[in-house]
């Protein structure tokens, strides 16, 4: 990354006319560099820190990250950096907390840093990635087996309030492993708008593991100014792409709560009085979204490698909201967290339906998982689809009706919701493991009906006599 | 008042930068900005102010900084070495920025779209004294394996060759002189050309020659011709993307241009890598020797994004100037119109529907306009084509937003992807209730003469088949199918074997990823043949339950991963096997 803009000097002024909701407005400023950074004094002493969002002649228009209260128009003063935002970093970052702006929360000292790279990052040229092709075994069967996540992807968990979302990325963080490479993953968590109790779960739930070491955080609580959360997921990527593509580590980036984030960037969109899309959120929100998701990846030549999981809460469980969406639209897939599996008790509730995995087909097969795979996966995706699709029809027609080979995907659907989705928080299965629990329940199924599987998987896998008749418990 | 040559920047906010003392700068005249020259263009004057959309990331800019003009429109730079290329929505070439700055793409990197060093071998075509008009041959390069680049006479020049010669040049080193009306006219291989500008061309035809895709579902069902336009709108993970692949792999066009607007970088790469790989069925060549992709990733900066989709069509109506036919595949055109969106909000103009500027449709409608068959310039008669296939990506997959909508308005294959389908894994998820084509009329003249007379009739008793199934289902779905009478029970198994057994089509599979005209017709020829044995064996009292537990169904499963030669022989076979067992289930009784 090149060096700007060095000519700046820092300049202070005292010279802010207005102040409403994130927004300042400083005047009679000179030469204010567009993204430039800007250190804030309040009447009583404070320090906050903002970016300018608009330079014009004389006029800055400065977005604060820490909230504007306590500011005011005669005696706030204003330091124009000459700089535009950046993070320290040193490979002493692992281990670490800090807060939605990169400062030290957990009392150790300030980093000193063997480079400070600027936050906002530039696209990885399409001609230098790697395409990404290496099985990450988390252990879940849902995952593993039906959308398996592979090296330097974004997969997102759509999520909805009240579902286990923390729990299930927590046990992924524990679990994720690449298959004959005995290098664990190096997290980075970004927690956006969560709150303490989220918070001290993650921590909890790593340190129970002594993964601690191996773990960055940025944590922008739910208390914490709303602003601040625009920057926390970029400081948090330019942690991951340093310690990735500078240190040859693999890094899993968790990005909590998607949902808030998108919140805030409506709440500056609307300060400014900008043109909305839809249910407000800013026209170039998938642009937004898009500098973050997009800093995934693996670069060629490299040893490192980003994968994303972001989680989002989506309101009112509807999909079709604009962030769901639109996260949808970018990332790699997506894995849906389902009410109605939560309310069964199923754990993790994983709606194996919506959920898609784009880039499954590169990272499964012989010499990554095993030969049998795609297979499995499209044949229990497909008795499973027609079994809950006869689970609506008995609601209205009743069991009577159904043709024998209805009732046994029936079967079939409550089955692999009872074994194979649900699991233990602590359960870590093999692919094998996993593939093999998928063969006992294709079991059930006739042979003959077994279309998506190559007939010398199902010579050597298939179970003969495990068929449960249908109806039967 | 003078012109001026140099600005100064006024205010910056994100990609709209203000510039003053700019009086006598043109609308989407090209200016550079601030000390490290990023590139813009002005989309709006007023007085001597300049609104300026910069096409690269504009962190760091500051007021007073210096704008200056370079008097030229955004253009793109035509000549070998397009082909087997890969550009940013600028025509800056990716490999070549990769080469200067490293793994990111950083600002203010000046990469000419085409390799000023490189030699290309020119066989002139034409001889001393003869007299050329503006698009005229004059000689060929051989660009890549497959693809001979026509060297054409620049438009607006006429006249007698005065001199002309063979050899290697550089796309800057003049090989031809032409005499135009007394002034000495040097040809070179490169020429310009303003994006924003459909190339010229003598005469538009009618589409009746069929852009024939490999895939079932559009070659069978909703056509689409050479010159024409369609629209693959979906929700995510419908499978936008792999049908766009699909299509750029199989489609019988001469040329590909592949344009990835604002989509994932990830897949982007996955086209560099695949194009070189795969076999191209038309040439046996492999696939990236006709084409060239224009790569402009979601973080990529938005204005090159809105530019991207002009420099791609414009790319494609030079290569169908040389009289090659041509397909754009443009994905996604959402990401397009939100790139339009932004620089609109940001103009402050009154926003229309769901903050689209009100020119929104307008827009997209000069897009696909430049979509056509068309006779050429130059004196003899040349054809050639361009045809558009667009991404929509409508958020919510609700097609009523505006994107779809106007897209709707302007083309003439429409194929709805659907979120139910793509659940169910039947790829491709296209709808065949809701999808369309305005092509099947013009190109039935064709296909009766290349294919056979019965395929379309065929294709109507499918589609037939496919409506009253939707009927039926929805009886179905409230009285269960016990209330089905044995014809429509038969009628469904039927619905269901063109469903699972035509219309879904395996991507990924080596043989089922193309399938031939010919294998096509022999294939809806099958289901035919089960479908009138089926009517005639209910006629005769079988019940359905016996036709639903058949093993022909099986065979005819089995056809889609018959290879494309092998599979007329095979087919006899079929169609005996089918008889057979219909004999013997009659026998049975």
């Amino acid at each position: 990354m090149k060096e700007k803009a060095k000519d700046i000097k820092a300049r202070e002024y005292r010279s802010v006319t207005q102040v409403a909701g994130p927004l300042m407005i400083v005047e009679g400023v000179e030469e204010v560099a567009y993204a430039e950074l800007v250190y804030i004094r309040t009447p009583e002493g404070g320090n906050r820190m903002g970016q300018v969002l608009e330079s014009q002649e004389n006029v800055a228009v400065v977005q604060v990250f820490e909230g504007t209260r306590g500011l005011d128009t005669e005696q706030t003063r204003v330091r124009f950096s000459g700089d535009i935002m950046r993070i320290s970093l040193s490979k002493e970052i692992l281990g670490r907390s800090f807060d939605g702006l990169g400062r030290p929360i957990d009392g150790g000292p300030e980093i000193i840093p063997e480079a400070r790279l600027p936050i906002t990052g530039a696209a990885i040229n399409p001609t230098a990635r790697a395409y990404p092709n290496e099985f990450i075994q988390t252990g879940v069967s849902t995952i593993d087996g039906m959308n398996t996540l592979v090296r330097g992807q974004k997969l997102p968990i759509f999520s909805g309030s009240g579902l286990p979302h923390n729990e299930l990325a927590a046990q992924i963080a524990r679990q994720a492993k690449v298959l004959g490479s005995e290098e664990p993953f190096s997290v980075i968590f970004a927690g956006m708008g969560i709150t303490h109790e989220e918070a001290n779960f993650f921590m909890n739930s790593f340190e129970s593991t002594g993964a601690l070491e191996r773990i960055v955080s940025f944590i922008n609580l739910a208390d914490d100014p709303a602003i601040e959360r625009i920057i926390t997921p970029r400081m948090a990527l330019t942690a991951a792409e340093f310690l990735a593509f500078d240190y040859n580590t693999h890094v899993l980036v968790i990005l909590t709560d998607m949902t808030n984030y998108c919140e805030a960037l409506r709440e500056i969109s609307s300060a400014r009085e900008e043109v909305p899309g839809r249910r407000g959120y800013p026209g170039y929100m998938y642009t937004d979204l898009a500098s973050n998701y997009e800093r995934a990846g693996r670069i060629r030549g490299k040893k490192g490698s980003i994968t994303q999981m972001p989680i989002l809460s989506m309101p009112d469980d509807d999909i079709t909201h604009p962030v769901p969406d639109l996260t949808g639209y970018i990332t790699e897939g997506q894995f849906v967290l389902s009410r109605e599996l939560h309310r069964k008790g199923v754990y993790p509730p994983v709606d194996v339906l919506p959920s898609l995995s784009r880039l499954m087909n590169e990272g499964i097969g012989e010499g990554r998982t095993r030969a049998d795979h795609l297979g499995v996966s499209d044949q229990c995706y497909s008795a499973y689809a027609e079994g809950r699709d006869v689970r609506s029809l008995v609601a209205v027609v009743g069991e009577e009706a159904l043709s024998e080979r209805d009732r046994l995907n029936l079967r079939f659907a409550d089955i692999f919701e009872e074994r194979f989705v649900n699991q233990g928080a602590d359960e870590n299965r093999t692919i094998e493991q996993t593939l093999d629990l998928g063969w006992e329940l294709l079991s059930m199924l006739p042979a003959g009906e077994l279309k998506r599987i190559d007939e010398k998987y199902i010579k050597q896998y298939y179970k003969k006599g495990s068929q449960v008749k249908a109806g039967e418990q | 008042m003078a012109d001026h040559k140099i600005g100064k920047i006024k205010s910056i906010a994100g990609p709209l930068v203000i510039a003053k003392d700019m009086r006598g700068c043109e609308m989407y005249e090209v200016v550079r900005v601030g000390q490290e020259g990023l590139m813009g263009e002005t989309i709006k004057l007023i007085e001597d102010l300049a609104y300026i959309q910069v096409y690269e990331d504009t962190t760091g800019l500051k007021p007073g900084e210096e704008v200056a003009r370079t008097g030229a429109p955004l253009s793109v730079e035509l000549g070998p070495g397009i082909i087997t290329n890969f550009y940013d929505g600028i025509q800056r070439p990716l490999l070549g920025i990769k080469n200067q700055v490293g793994d990111y793409i950083t600002r203010g990197v000046n990469v000419p779209g085409l390799d000023p060093e490189k030699k290309w071998d020119f066989t002139p075509t034409v001889k001393r004294g003869d007299r050329l008009v503006e698009g005229d041959i004059i000689g060929e390069v051989q660009e890549s394996k497959v693809i001979s680049h026509k060297i054409m006479v620049p438009p607006g020049i006429h006249g007698r060759v005065i001199e002309i010669k063979s050899g290697s040049f550089t796309v800057d080193e003049p090989m031809a002189i032409l005499d135009d009306r007394g002034e000495r006219q040097a040809i070179t291989m490169k020429q310009k050309w303003p994006v924003r500008v459909g190339r010229h061309f003598k005469e538009k035809l009618d589409p009746e020659v069929p852009l024939l895709t490999g895939q079932r579902i559009y070659d069978t069902f909703f056509p689409i011709a050479k010159g024409g336009t369609a629209a693959i709108p979906g929700g995510f993970g419908t499978g936008k993307t792999v049908s766009q692949h699909q299509l750029a792999k199989w489609a019988d066009s001469q040329v590909v241009v592949y344009v990835g607007c604002g989509e994932r970088g990830n897949e982007m790469t996955e086209v560099l890598l695949t194009f070189p790989e795969l076999d191209d069925p038309n040439t046996g060549e492999k696939l990236m020797e006709r084409s060239t992709l224009i790569a402009n990733t979601s973080n990529m900066p938005v204005a090159a994004r809105e530019a991207s989709i002009y420099t791609g069509v414009t790319i494609a109506e030079y290569y169908r100037d040389m009289g090659y036919n041509v397909a754009l595949m443009a994905d996604s055109t959402s990401r397009w119109a939100e790139a339009l969106r932004e620089i609109s909000g940001r103009l402050e103009e009154m926003p229309g529907e769901e903050g689209f500027p009100a020119y929104l449709g307008t827009r997209l409608a000069d897009f696909y306009e430049r979509a056509g068959r068309v006779v050429t310039l130059g004196g003899e008669k040349r054809f050639g084509s361009v045809s558009i296939i667009g991404a929509v990506s409508p958020p919510g997959g609700d097609f009523s937003e505006p994107v779809a909508q106007n897209t709707l308005r302007v083309v003439s294959a429409f194929w709805a992807l659907d979120t139910n389908l793509a659940d169910r894994r039947h790829f491709p998820a296209i709808n065949w209730l809701t999808s369309y084509s305005l092509y099947l009329d013009f190109v039935k003249p064709w296909y009766d003469k290349n294919i056979d007379r019965e395929f379309q009739t065929l294709r109507g008793e499918m589609m037939a088949v496919l409506e009253k199934e939707a009927e039926l289902q929805e009886i179905v779905q409230l009285v269960g199918q016990d209330a089905l009478p044995e014809s429509d029970r038969a009628l469904l198994e039927v619905a269901r074997m063109i469903r699972e057994d035509y219309l879904q089509q395996h991507a990924y599979h080596e043989i089922d990823s193309y399938c031939s005209k010919e294998k096509q017709y022999l294939m809806l020829k099958v289901i035919m043949r089960f479908y009138q044995e089926v009517k005639g064996a209910i006629e005769s009292g079988i019940v359905a339950s016996r036709i639903t537990a058949m093993k022909i169904k099986d065979e005819i499963a089995r056809m889609k991963y018959i290879p494309n030669p092998d599979f007329p022989r095979r087919y006899e076979k079929v169609i005996k096997s089918i008889a057979g067992e219909f004999e013997s289930l009659r026998n049975q009784r």
